[in-house]
């Protein structure tokens, strides 16, 4: 057996999310909650992760051309990252403030774009990084401890 | 109290996952923002909006939301009602507006079973 890391990985699964398409929003955070119910874990885990892989999602159908959420089970721990390529965030700290968006009245007529997808996002993950470039993505790293 | 009591008490017309109606509501959310709605109501809620696109259902499944009610009489889109007969949630529809919905419900669920 080759040597590893301390934190060894559980579980890993990868999902496609594709920008634009709002017939299939919430279909990769649904799969991420039920994949966290059968394996048992506590429903306050579950519930932040279904949050925060839910607003990620509705992040990367509302604003990139595609994107990919990669759902890491540790030990002690949940990792839910997301990847897009898209216009990137040019001011992150203003993206993050609650009730700030920059959403198209078409997203904002189907109840999306509040303001709110970053903001709940922090307030739901233990861990939270962001980093963006403009024109070329967005990665979120989100973690939940167990 | 469950839903299938309210339906009947507010005559609200379910136009979906008829036999799932027997879930304790542990209370209600009134919202139209989905982030709104997907932070802050609980597991069993009741939620009263006037969304009718088919996220709704992603948000009630994510939130074991026991049902969604939608005012107005607004009708969910069709690919919304397809979805939420395929995830058994339960959709009704009411003809009072959100405001005077959430006071009947709100008086209900203070009634003791």
């Amino acid at each position: 057996m080759p040597a590893r890391e301390t934190e060894q990985i559980e579980f890993q699964r990868s999902f496609y999310v594709e920008g634009g398409n709002f017939d299939y929003a919430g279909i990769v955070s649904t799969s991420i909650k039920s994949i966290l119910k059968q394996m048992e874990l506590s429903a306050e885990v579950v519930r932040k992760s279904a949050i925060v892989s839910y607003e990620s999602e509705i992040n990367i159908v509302s604003y990139a051309k595609k994107g990919v959420i990669m759902l890491s089970i540790y030990a002690d721990k949940i990792q839910i990252e997301a990847i897009d390529e898209g216009p990137g965030i040019p001011d992150i700290e203003l993206a993050m403030q609650k009730g700030y968006s920059t959403a198209s009245p078409q997203i904002r007529e189907m109840g999306f774009g509040a303001g709110m997808g970053l903001f709940n996002i922090d307030s739901y993950s233990d861990k939270f990084a962001i980093t963006s470039e403009v024109d070329k993505g967005t990665h979120l790293i989100m973690i939940i401890n167990k | 109290m469950d839903i299938e009591t309210l339906a009947v008490k507010l005559n609200l017309d379910v136009k979906s996952a008829a036999g799932n109606l027997r879930k304790n509501i542990t209370g209600g959310y009134t919202g139209d923002l989905l982030s709104d709605v997907m932070a802050n109501a609980q597991e069993g809620n009741i939620w009263i909006t006037r969304q009718v696109h088919q996220n709704i259902v992603a948000v009630a499944s994510l939130k074991d939301i026991a049902g969604i009610i939608l005012v107005n009489s607004s009708q969910p889109a069709p690919d919304t009602l397809e979805k939420a007969v395929r995830e058994n949630i339960p959709l009704l529809v009411s003809p009072m507006n959100a405001y005077e919905l959430s006071g009947n419900i709100f008086n209900l669920l203070a009634i003791k079973d």
